[in-house]
This record gives C-alpha cells, structure tokens and sequence, in this order.
C-alpha cells in the first residue's frame, strides 16, 4: 500500500541503532510506519514492546523506565501527538530525557484530509514543548538522525524525535 | 460512595507499614498529598501536580524496569478515569510486582470536590477486572484495611484495590512540586541503591 523510498530494511537498522544504545523498551501505537521496527524488537532478546492504548501513555510508560535507570522510545503516528500535548509537561517541566519516533502522515502526498491540519502542526507542538526533532526524508538521513537522536537523549540530556517522513516513507495509497 | 467510611488520611498508613519497602508513583492533587505524607515525601516517591491520568502508566513503566522491586501506583477516581486505558495494558504486560491502590472518593477534590462518575453507577473495580486484571477488590469499612493489607501482600500481580472513603480531606503536607528535582532525587536513589 506504500510507495517508499526508504531502503530495504531501514527498521532493522533503526532497531539496532537503538537497542546498541540501551534503549530496550518500545512501546508503541501500531502504525505502518512502524510496523517492522517493533517487529524487530519483538524478535529480539534484548527489547520488549508494550502495546499502548493511547500515545500519551507511552510517555508516561517511558518516563517510568527513566526514573528506574533504563532507556524507552515512544513509536507512533504523527497524529498521535496530538494526545501527548498535557503529558510533554512531564517530559519537559522533569527534564525527562525520552525518546519518540513519528512516522508523518498530512505531510508530503497525504490524500487523507484528515491527517492534514495534525500533521501540519508536528512542528510547531514540538517547537511549544521543547523537543528537539531529527528529520529523516531521504534514505542516507536514517542512520544520522536516529543516531543523532540517541545521542541528544543520551548523554545530551534532552527529549527528541526522530521523524520519519512522507518523503521518506510514502504516502498510503486510497 | 454512600458506602463509604474510610478517612482516606488513615488508609495509606494502615495499607503500608513499611513505606520503605516501595517504589511509589503517585497522580495528582490528594493522592500525592496522601502519599507524601506516608514516605515524609521520600526518594523512593514520585508525586505529580499534572499530567492527570499518568500515574497508572508511570508506574508501569517502572515497574517493568524494576522486577525485583514491589511498585505501588497511588492514584484517585478522577484521575484513573482520565487514564483508564492503562489499566488495560497493564493487564496485557502483566507485571507482578505492581498494585494499583485508587483513594475513591467519587468527587474532584482538588478543583471543588465536584461530583464524579464512581458516585453514579461506574464501579473502578469491575472496570480493572473487564480490563484484565485478575487481582482485584474494594473496600468501603475501615475493619477492612487489614483485608487489604493482606490482598496487596497476597498472590501476584498486577493487583488494583479499589478503597472508598469519605469526602474528608486528604493529608496536609507541602510536598516538593519540582518535576526535575523529584526525577533527580527518585533517580539517584535508585541507581545508588542499585
């Protein structure tokens, strides 16, 4: 149902990317666009995926693991930030260095009209609640971005979102 | 709740003897009031003043990355009810070492002790078993407690106890409401003790 540009196994590269960092929670709003990386992390040993009800439950879930010493990342669709807005509160009044993962939708070839007015407003929330963003719109930005994200949420200290876009993905086919 | 008789301000310390023993997250408003006054606002309790409905999903995420260590998740009716998908998950994720303890006091304390939903028809603990969660009970009688001190130390799993008290006031203690320094501070005893 997509067009990508996006190399042939970009999640498992992302999954170990992270995973070589500690991160070793995923918890995650099912989405295609992250479909194969919480794959990845299911069949691995070193991860484990949480199942979400909502997005902003994540970001509780992921600040938790913080406050014991371990490292999550949050994965969704861009749409679901829009439910994280209260809870970025946390994230930024704690300094909770946490992790995110967008796949775009309203983006670049979106034909849902509904995903316009969420996905366009991606930055701007980002910008308002102090997160930092790593874009990934071609192939070669994947392992930069991530890597860059990682190390903004590691030693850097700050919360940070990789975003992957409708450039980079494609865009669903309706 | 009509039924209830509990003073919520002699609930905690009666559920836990030895607050020490613990990790703590606990939601907003009287709940970490509550919950502040029980640890003497201590390193091993994280307190929010926002974010309500984030206290059930915290402390599974603390939870799952602290096995070894019984996790207690503080929380009222309001505030579950605004986060009540994460019972659902933690049902799916299953962490033993969890318990769930709701002060239910079926208003909005905090804002003007607005009435809530647990004082219609809602009942929380029906809710946590259609959730999933197989470990469940309520009690509205103070000779209860003790029931309940043997429920959370009963069994595995997650468990989510459900207390209906009285529309009395929560425990008068100043916490500190730094969200960075409580991170810090929860944090750093933590990985020391660790």
């Amino acid at each position: 149902m997509t067009q990508s540009s996006a190399g042939e196994d970009w999640p498992a590269t992302m999954f170990r990317l992270m995973a070589d960092s500690g991160v070793d929670l995923f918890a995650y709003v099912p989405d295609a666009g992250n479909k194969r990386l919480i794959e990845c992390a299911d069949a691995s040993n070193e991860a484990r995926t949480v199942l979400l009800t909502t997005e902003e439950e994540g970001l509780a879930i992921c600040a938790g693991a913080d406050l014991v010493g371990k490292r999550a990342v949050l994965c969704m669709q861009s749409s679901g930030l829009g439910n994280c807005v209260n809870y970025l509160s946390l994230v930024n009044g704690g300094k909770f260095p946490l992790l995110m993962m967008l796949s775009m939708r309203g983006d670049y070839g979106e034909q849902n009209p509904w995903q316009y007015p969420m996905g366009q407003a991606v930055d701007a929330i980002f910008e308002a609640m102090g997160v930092l963003t790593f874009k990934v719109e071609k192939p070669e930005d994947l392992e930069k971005a991530t890597t860059a994200a990682l190390h903004a949420t590691g030693p850097g200290a700050q919360s940070a979102a990789i975003i992957l876009t409708q450039k980079f993905l494609g865009a669903k086919a309706f | 709740m009509s039924d209830a008789k509990i003073d919520r301000r002699e609930l905690l310390p009666q559920l836990f003897e030895n607050p020490d023993d613990y990790l703590f997250v606990s939601g907003l408003a009287g709940a970490a009031k509550d919950t502040s006054a029980l640890t003497d606002d201590g390193d091993n309790l994280y307190t929010m003043a926002g974010t309500m409905g984030a206290a059930v999903p915290m402390g599974l995420g603390v939870a799952l990355n602290a096995p070894d260590r019984k996790v207690v998740v503080v929380t009222g009716d309001g505030e579950l009810l605004m986060g009540i998908g994460s019972l659902v998950t933690v049902a799916s994720m299953a962490p033993a070492n969890l318990s769930i303890v709701c002060i239910d006091n079926a208003q909005h304390g905090e804002t003007g002790g607005q009435s809530g939903h647990t004082g219609k028809s809602t009942d929380l603990e029906t809710m946590a078993k259609g959730a999933g969660i197989a470990a469940t009970m309520t009690i509205t009688d103070p000779g209860r407690i003790k029931g309940g001190v043997e429920f959370l130390a009963s069994g595995t799993g997650p468990r989510f106890l459900n207390v209906r008290v009285t529309d009395g006031a929560p425990s008068a203690y100043k916490r500190n409401m730094d969200p960075a320094a409580c991170r810090h501070r929860f944090r750093n005893a933590f990985l020391g003790n660790g």
